[in-house]
């Protein structure tokens, strides 16, 4: 008898109509889209971006070349000169880093002692030729200094968790 | 001699008059499908590319048009060139003798139906020859299982359309579908129900379509018959896919859904006004209805397994359409209900 039953339940298609009802329920409910350039999602203050390099409110860079970053970069996509001003402190020469390499782990903002290299939550950028991916010392200050307010509103927002 | 060549302009015109508008809305047909099929996973689909994303089919087939045609070297050159005229030009001829209104054919030929239902089949030998002169294993597979599966639901779809021709007693698409004047209610979608869902069905296994897209299963092997393909040969297959869709569709509101005649024929109080009137508008909608049912059904069903396609071909339309006929057949004979003198 269950047989019949069943056999006739298949060939009314019920299970296939149950299916057809939930796709055209999801057609007339209001969708999901972003409409990317023209909106965007909230980003998080932990957003892991491009990377840059930050000052005291002085105008003093914070790295002192301790070189940690360098050496935590799990893809090596930090290289780092370093030398002694005539202040005494010691400072880069060179701060290079490949954004063909770098992988967005953030170990290096976890590793500075002085807060100065630090994701931002640049994550819209393109380079036009090869030589571009590796960005220097100048434009990693350039871009810190240009983000410094909402950086420093970020890690503010944060501090009571780390 | 001067007769003979209006006339032969007077075709060519006609012949423009329907491949136009065709090739046009097996486009936007395309721009459809991807906008229906994401509304239905809840994201919005194409809308870039002009107003609505309605140019992005133009886009689409520029970029198609622009790229280059890749012939594989160990390809039998002219099959596979022949392979996808050999689909596309039965999608287009079999409209010759579909009927857009009361005379408004390009053919009046009294054998419409065999005719649609023979050229309908010979699209499958463009499948088998991409799949056989591509030389790649992948499209030879594909090619197979797509010969198999149109064979097979070939027959329960010829069934279910001489359900058709008793109901109608004639193989003329005008005809068949005069025969369901006076309302809704005379549609042949009602006496011949199962026939009805029975060609559908078997009408989306014969354009290779979701569930039944076997023959291409992305997941499987790659794109089937037309891995090889590339650039305006792949174009080609594409059209012919969608010729076929709309065809079906069209054919299915002749058969079963009274064609252009109005579903509010009969209804008291409009009788005479333009709603009760037939009309190709009418026809349109129809067609379209059956349109977004293909749509709908690649967004709901996931593929079958191969031998689950074969059973329900060969153990579950035949044996029903075959019983059906009988029962159309025996009302037919006694002039029970709808074929009451």
């Amino acid at each position: 008898m269950s047989a019949i039953t069943s056999y006739l339940k298949s060939l009314a298609l019920l299970e296939l109509l149950g299916g057809m009802r939930v796709t055209i329920g999801y057609f007339f409910k209001p969708k999901f889209t972003i409409m990317y350039p023209e909106e965007k999602t909230p980003k998080s203050n932990r957003f892991r971006g491009l990377l840059a390099l930050r000052r005291y409110p002085n105008g003093e860079e914070r790295c002192i070349a301790c070189k940690l970053c360098e050496a935590v970069c799990p893809a090596l996509a930090i290289t780092i000169d370093s030398e002694q001003r005539d202040d005494g402190t010691r400072r880069t020469t060179r701060f290079d880093i490949d954004l063909f390499k770098c992988i967005f782990c953030g170990f290096c903002e976890e590793s500075c002692p002085v807060d100065s290299i630090v994701g931002t939550d640049v994550h819209e950028y393109h380079m036009e030729e090869r030589s571009e991916s590796v960005i220097t010392k100048p434009q990693l200050l350039a871009l810190g200094d240009r983000l410094e307010q909402q950086l420093a509103a970020d890690r503010q927002q944060d501090a009571p968790y780390r | 001699m001067m007769d003979h060549l209006m006339a032969l302009g007077w075709i060519l015109i006609k012949i423009l008059a329907i491949t136009i508008p065709l090739i046009l809305a097996v486009a936007f047909l395309t721009l459809a499908e991807r906008r229906v099929i994401g509304a239905m996973q809840v994201r919005i689909g194409p809308n870039r590319v002009g107003p609505w994303g309605l140019f992005q089919p133009f886009a689409d087939v520029i970029k198609l048009l622009m790229k280059e045609v890749i012939l594989p070297a160990k390809s039998n050159r002219f099959l596979f060139v022949l392979a996808p005229m050999l689909t596309l030009i039965p999608a287009l001829v079999a409209w010759a003798v579909i009927p857009f209104e009361e005379g408004m054919v390009l053919a009046q030929i009294d054998a419409g139906l065999l005719y649609v239902l023979a050229l309908t089949s010979v699209g499958v030998y463009g499948v088998i020859i991409a799949g056989w002169a591509s030389n790649s294993k992948y499209a030879f597979l594909g090619a197979m299982r797509s010969a198999a599966q149109i064979v097979s639901y070939e027959i329960a779809m010829g069934f279910a359309l001489v359900g058709v021709l008793v109901a109608a007693g004639s193989l003329n698409l005008t005809e068949i579908v005069l025969g369901q004047q006076g309302g809704i209610w005379n549609w042949y979608f009602i006496p011949l129900f199962p026939l009805f869902i029975i060609y559908f069905i078997s009408g989306v296994a014969e354009t290779n379509r979701a569930p039944f897209d076997v023959a291409e299963g992305e997941s499987e092997i790659v794109a089937g018959f037309h891995v090889e393909y590339s650039g305006a040969a792949f174009a080609l297959f594409f059209l012919g896919e969608y010729a076929n869709m709309i065809l079906i569709s069209l054919l299915a509101a002749l058969m079963f859904m009274g064609g252009w005649l109005s579903p509010l024929e009969a209804v008291p109080g409009i009788e005479g006004t333009f709603l009760a009137a037939p009309s190709i508008v009418w026809l349109l909608l129809k067609t379209m209805f059956f349109l977004f049912l293909f749509l709908w059904f690649r967004a709901t069903f996931p593929r079958y397994r191969y031998d689950q396609i074969m059973r329900l071909g060969w153990k579950v339309f035949i044996p029903i359409t075959i019983v059906w006929i009988l029962v159309v057949a025996l009302f037919v004979v006694k002039q029970w209900l709808w074929w009451a003198p």
